[in-house]
């Protein structure tokens, strides 16, 4: 089982989506995670797959992402020269025993508090995947009360970029 | 020049070559089939009797000529009623356009009356489709469908058009018909790679399906085989892509393949495979499938080449050009041992062949075929006189098989035959079982509409014969649901149809019965009886590999 993720310029019509995740669910490929995004250009959207399986399996992603039509360009990014991130919202409960230790870890971690109540403390970090992992296992001994994240967006190192080989 | 968005949905088809399009109307798209009468001299719409049917015409209009078959449906029940021929269609890889009706934009998604998201249905049952928001995009977005449809690996596509569009007006100028997307070859390194691999072959052979026929690559695939001195087998989906009297062909392979053929491709050590997809009805147990042979594979569709089968050398591009390039480095040779081995098998399959005398479903076949033409299409419906029809026809031409492969529907005989002898104006033989008749008769009201010669040939055993024959092998002859028991006379069916039919129960008598019903201008049905018990062999069974193969079944 490897790794992998999957940068896919999408043309940034109706329905787009749908008919990626379609094509995912379908053919039963584990995706882990997924985001969608605008780009530079107003006509194409960016998907980036998280994907975890065989070699051939992610053979055959690409593969048939290809013949979607509203696909334009499919790039797959290796770790090594790829920069990831991806933003996490966590609600913790706000209790006068645990606040100081929750308050202690955010601070470690550069977690900026967007809101703070009497009952609760909404926080949120970015970072690479590994980093909110690891943050939100610090919180799982307090109360946490909601997890949002988005998913992880990548780019590549250096001036490279998936567009070179865009058609439309 | 102003036109309304009904109008120039009609004017876009003609201006693309559509002359028939098959459907049915309705509420949705009656503004579509009111521009149909406006332009009925440029246009011929064959009204079916059910909207499947229609699909399936269209289908069968497309296999039978290459071109995109054109299908009209409403929107709710009228599209959903498309679906299994739409599915069809996709399984096979065949260009159709499908445009339905929808209600107006302003009611989508209020679950109005006959609303459906046809769209969101068909998402993974076409090649691609398109719901139109705006008359602007109609014309040009119905050109792309056609462009998309035969481009590449062929399939259908749905454009889904709401009422309001069809009723609005904007600037139309016709244009060409499009072009299909520029073919391109495989990479020259991978076809040195895989020429490498054939020239190193001692047992090469050749194998081919639908993608030959899409390619038109046959004369290149003949002149290989001459070269590399190989022999040919094909999937269900390529017959007629070579003449079936060719020496070196060994005909279809699989389930129900030849003999020789399964047995050939079992031992080679070199598989050519050309247009084909390795589906689980030709390599039964994967593990054990071909388990000596390198394969080189080229294909249009690069999904295809280590989706199921993984290939040696995945050649991604057309079949002809790749062939092209690919058949000069190949080195001349003869392979007197491999000929001789394949030889073998074929005595060995004239030695299991079923030679009793009357109506046989084997001696059925042959009389029929001592009554085609070289440009007849035979098109079949789906179960036992589907394979008896592909292991014993002779087919001349390309694409004069016609039959359901992929998705295996059943009910898919009539409409089909239908499409395949209104593209093609020959005269139709449509083989179909009485279940799959059942499923489909009603369309015997469009043959007689519109004059279909078509003779209809049901070998009628009055059961649903190839799920009994997995009954009798696998499920202890439990015939649980198969047993028609039905009192259909077919042949007063047909007459209350407005059709000629006559009933035979011998050979004989099925000759003869041939000749009335090729002298008829018009649908001519043929009950045949046959025996229930009758199998179809020989049998691989299913995840089974050539270790399992039934060539005999005892009492």
């Amino acid at each position: 089982m490897n790794r992998y993720t999957v940068a896919v310029l999408v043309r940034n019509q109706f329905g787009v989506l749908n008919r990626v995740t379609s094509m995912f669910r379908r053919r039963q490929f584990n995706i882990d995670a997924l985001t969608v995004s605008e780009t530079e250009s107003p006509d194409l959207s960016r998907i980036t797959v998280l994907f975890d399986g065989e070699p051939s399996m992610k053979r055959q992603l690409v593969d048939q992402l290809y013949k979607l039509p509203d696909v334009c360009s499919i790039h797959e990014l290796d770790a090594e020269n790829t920069v990831s991130s991806e933003l996490l919202l966590i609600k913790m409960e706000n209790d006068p025993v645990t606040r100081s230790d929750i308050r202690a870890a955010a601070e470690a971690y550069e977690a900026r508090t967007l809101d703070y109540t009497r009952d609760a403390i909404v926080m949120q970090i970015t970072g690479e995947s590994r980093r909110i992992d690891d943050f939100i296992n610090l919180m799982r001994d307090y109360k946490i009360l909601e997890i949002c994240r988005t998913g992880v967006v990548s780019l590549e190192r250096g001036s490279t970029t998936i567009r070179r080989d865009t058609r439309l | 020049m102003i036109l309304s968005g009904a109008d120039i949905v009609v004017r876009t088809l003609i201006e693309q070559g559509c002359e028939v399009v098959f459907g049915y109307p309705g509420g949705q798209i009656i503004n579509v089939y009111d521009s149909l009468y406006k332009y009925q001299d440029e246009l011929r719409h064959v009204l079916t009797a059910h909207e499947q049917g229609a699909a399936h015409a269209a289908d069968g209009y497309a296999r039978a000529t290459g071109k995109p078959g054109v299908v009209f449906a409403t929107s709710g029940p009228g599209a959903t009623n498309l679906v299994t021929g739409i599915a069809t269609a996709f399984l096979d890889s065949i260009p159709m356009i499908a445009i339905t009706g929808n209600v107006m934009n302003a009611q989508i998604g209020t679950d109005s009356f006959q609303e459906i998201d046809i769209t969101g249905i068909t998402l993974p049952i076409t090649k691609h489709n398109y719901f139109i928001g705006a008359i602007e995009q109609l014309a040009d977005t119905i050109r792309e469908a056609f462009r998309l449809a035969v481009s590449g690996r062929p399939g259908p596509v749905l454009i889904d058009i709401p009422k309001d569009i069809q009723q609005a007006k904007c600037d139309y100028e016709p244009q060409p018909p499009v072009t299909p997307d520029e073919r391109f070859p495989a990479k020259d390194v991978r076809i040195e790679q895989a020429a490498e691999c054939i020239n190193k072959a001692e047992r090469p052979f050749l194998y081919f399906g639908g993608g030959l026929l899409s390619s038109e690559a046959q004369d290149e695939l003949l002149e290989m085989a001459e070269r590399i001195d190989a022999p040919i087998g094909c999937s269900m989906m390529g017959l007629s892509g070579i003449p079936s009297g060719h020496p070196r062909f060994l005909g279809m392979q699989g389930m129900h393949g030849h003999y020789a053929c399964s047995m050939a491709m079992h031992h080679a050590d070199c598989i050519i495979a050309l247009g084909v997809r390795f589906n689980d009805r030709v390599t039964g147990n994967r593990a054990k499938f071909a388990p000596n042979a390198k394969i080189v594979h080229i294909d249009v569709d690069g999904s295809e080449l280590f989706k199921t089968v993984s290939a040696t050398h995945g050649l991604r591009g057309d079949l002809r050009l790749t062939l092209q390039k690919l058949l000069p480095l190949l080195r001349q040779t003869r392979r007197p041992t491999w000929q001789d081995m394949v030889e073998r098998f074929q005595t060995e399959e004239a030695g299991q062949r079923d030679l009793r005398d009357g109506l046989t479903p084997r001696n059925a076949m042959r009389a029929l075929d001592a009554h085609l033409g070289e440009n007849t299409p035979v098109v079949t419906d789906v179960g036992q006189h589907q394979m008896w029809a592909a292991q014993n026809l002779s087919f001349r031409r390309p694409r004069r098989f016609i039959s359901s492969g992929g998705l295996g529907t059943m009910g898919f005989g009539l409409g089909a035959a239908i499409g395949a002898q209104m593209g093609t104006g020959e005269h139709t033989v449509l083989v179909i079982g009485d279940g799959g008749f059942g499923m489909c008769l009603n369309e015997m009201a469009t043959a007689v509409s519109q004059r279909i010669p078509v003779v209809i040939l049901v070998l009628n055993n009055g059961v649903l014969g190839m799920v009994r024959q997995w009954q009798t092998l696998f499920f202890d002859k439990h015939y649980s649901n198969t047993v028609l028991d039905r009192k259909t006379d077919f042949v007063r069916l047909a007459e209350a149809f407005g059709a000629k039919g006559e009933a035979v129960a011998d050979l004989p008598g099925l000759d003869a019965a041939m000749g009335r019903a090729f002298a008829e201008n018009g649908p001519y049905l043929i009950d045949c009886a046959i025996s229930r018990d009758e199998f179809v062999l020989p049998m691989l069974p299913p995840g089974g590999s050539m270790d399992d193969i039934i060539v005999k079944v005892g009492d």
